[in-house]
């Protein structure tokens, strides 16, 4: 079955996007998500597709600008949620919609191209990935990597806590920066396998399933990259023999590994805790899906 | 008199005496243009150990954080070993406690991997911990009394526990100027004492000390000097206050609100305080 797939070029191409996007996606997503920043992902990826769509209008590559645009646009979303803390959301929503109504206004004005060119890159269209591509996803994804390595212990800080950050005298307003034009990299490079709309959940959903099984930062991010690289070669060989959207297969693959997390995780918590906690504390720690002992030690 | 005799013990302690570890002049803080700190002026001496008290609300928070350059200055100056906080580069001197354990995601983290992450400054890039990394992670959490939770999740433990992990991540990277803002909070007794002991031990090895707390409880006797704030200002400073008559009473919830006396302005602080039972604030 396997070698089926990979005797056809587009096959092997699209199968070495999806699993650099799996492997990639939930790296940073672990960083975004412990940080509370789940949806950023989403909202650069909406500013991506006006990026998308300024390629088209200008002749330029459509990945190139909207690299370009995203990480601008990361940057700006970082900017306005230090400066403006009590409108931060609804600064992000203006954004959001902005990308969206950005994108659709200019590949109208583009020549030869409409809104099914923009169709593409909303839903992923991983089986037109050429050789190109591939090297640009696999050159980006190496940054990604490194850019996670070397600063990664310095965003676990960052992530887990501002204060903390400055009082050991991290950079905080460069590695936030940092975060984001990761991000904004991340979005460009699952562009063109899940599409932008559905970038974000490949990099929360493989996080918020492996956070119910582990106890542990490392092994949570270890656990999002297998469950992330799963769900992208799974949803794309479905997608191969039941012909249906790529994008959206990995997408709902991520979803069900994520509810089998909920009901394994509840499980195996039910299990640490015997003989440990006194049934209330137990009950009390199965209500949510994260396991929390004292309410309002947690700040939010 | 017992003052003066715990002074000179501790003089002998400090590693170059008469070095400041912390200085404001007339610092003042404002949140959304409404005062939180209205001018401290203070200076804290490498090897002292300072508890910084106060009613809630009364900016003991913001002025230590103020210390450490964590809250912008709307006015006056900071100095952290001399330095502006913007110039000090020795941040691997600071172990600062916050007060609780902030939101730090919805991922999860192990106790030793939050405690470890105490020693980001000191750690190589792109090397794994060295044995010696290691060994001071492990030494931190039994000084806390949480070897045998190394491997749990924070979020599994109750508040008083996230509360030594806290300070357990302070001292993994062996700093010797310590900010602690409210260690004691939702900290059980057993925990207080053990908390009081940790701070004898790093007070032995020359280590300035400010603690925000709410009541001196076990650490008064360690306590060197007060700093007493009320509605933003310093109203207080010099021995810590000791509690007498209602006060006195175990499990009483301390005020001190020195309200509209400036001991500074008019001599020396009488030699017993006077105490406000009520929570008017």
């Amino acid at each position: 079955m396997v070698i089926e797939l990979l005797s056809y070029d587009f096959m092997r191409r699209a199968l070495l996007a999806a699993v650099l996007v799996g492997l990639v996606a939930p790296l940073i997503g672990t960083f975004m998500v412990q940080r509370r920043l789940a949806l950023l992902g989403d909202g650069i990826g909406h500013l991506a597709l006006t990026g998308v769509a300024l390629g088209f209008l200008t002749s330029t590559s459509p990945v190139l600008t909207a690299l370009v645009v995203a990480a601008a646009g990361a940057v700006v979303i970082e900017l306005v949620r230090v400066r403006a803390r009590t409108s931060g959301d609804v600064a992000l929503a203006l954004l959001f919609y902005g990308g969206i109504a950005g994108g659709v206004l200019l590949i109208g004005l583009a020549p030869g191209a409409n809104n099914a060119t923009l169709t593409a890159y909303l839903f992923g269209s991983v089986s037109s990935v050429n050789a190109t591509d591939v090297y640009v996803v696999a050159g980006l994804a190496a940054v990604v990597l490194a850019v996670l390595g070397y600063f990664g212990r310095e965003l676990f800080v960052l992530c887990q806590d501002e204060d903390t950050a400055r009082a050991h005298g991290l950079p905080v307003r460069l590695l936030s920066l940092v975060i984001a034009v990761t991000a904004a990299v991340t979005v460009v490079i699952a562009m063109r396998v899940v599409g932008v709309l559905l970038v974000s959940a490949l990099m929360v959903v493989p996080v918020a399933a492996a956070q119910q099984l582990s106890r542990s930062f490392r092994i949570t991010m270890a656990l999002a990259v297998v469950i992330g690289v799963l769900a992208a070669l799974g949803g794309l060989s479905t997608a191969y023999y039941a012909d249906v959207a790529p994008g959206a297969a990995i997408v709902l693959i991520a979803l069900a590994v994520f509810t089998c997390a909920v009901v394994v995780g509840r499980v195996l918590r039910r299990y640490r805790h015997t003989g440990r906690t006194s049934p209330i504390e137990e009950k009390r720690a199965m209500v949510g899906t994260m396991p929390q002992t004292e309410s309002g030690s947690v700040s939010s | 008199m017992s003052v003066d005799v715990s002074s000179t013990d501790r003089s002998k302690r400090h590693s170059r005496p008469g070095a400041i570890a912390f200085r404001a002049h007339d610092a003042v803080v404002e949140y959304d243009r409404r005062p939180a700190l209205r001018g401290a002026t203070l200076e804290i001496e490498t090897g002292e150990i300072i508890a910084v008290l106060g009613p809630n609300g009364s900016g003991k928070s913001t002025l230590v954080r103020a210390l450490l350059g964590l809250t912008p200055l709307a006015g006056g100056t900071v100095e952290i070993h001399g330095q502006p906080p913007r110039r000090f580069r020795d941040w691997g001197r600071i172990g600062y406690v916050p007060q609780r354990l902030s939101a730090g995601g919805g991922v999860p983290a192990t106790v030793r991997e939050i405690v470890a992450s105490g020693q980001v400054v000191r750690r190589r890039r792109l090397r794994r911990a060295t044995a010696a990394d290691r060994e001071a992670v492990t030494e931190a959490l039994s000084a806390v009394g949480l070897a045998d939770r190394a491997h749990d999740s924070i979020h599994e433990l109750s508040g008083g526990q996230q509360q030594r992990v806290l300070i357990a991540r302070a001292l993994a990277a062996r700093p010797d100027t310590f900010i602690m803002d409210e260690p004691l909070a939702g900290v059980d007794a057993a925990s207080q004492r053990a908390l009081a002991d940790t701070i004898t031990a790093l007070s032995a090895r020359g280590a300035t000390i400010v603690v925000v707390l709410h009541e001196l409880g076990p650490l008064e006797p360690l306590i060197d000097r007060a700093i007493v704030l009320s509605h933003g200002r310093i109203t207080h400073e010099g021995a810590p206050p000791r509690p007498e008559g209602e006060c006195a009473r175990p499990g009483h919830d301390h005020v001190h609100p020195h309200a509209e006396s400036d001991y500074s302005s008019t001599g020396p602080p009488p030699a017993v305080p006077t105490f406000e039972v009520s929570r008017g604030d």
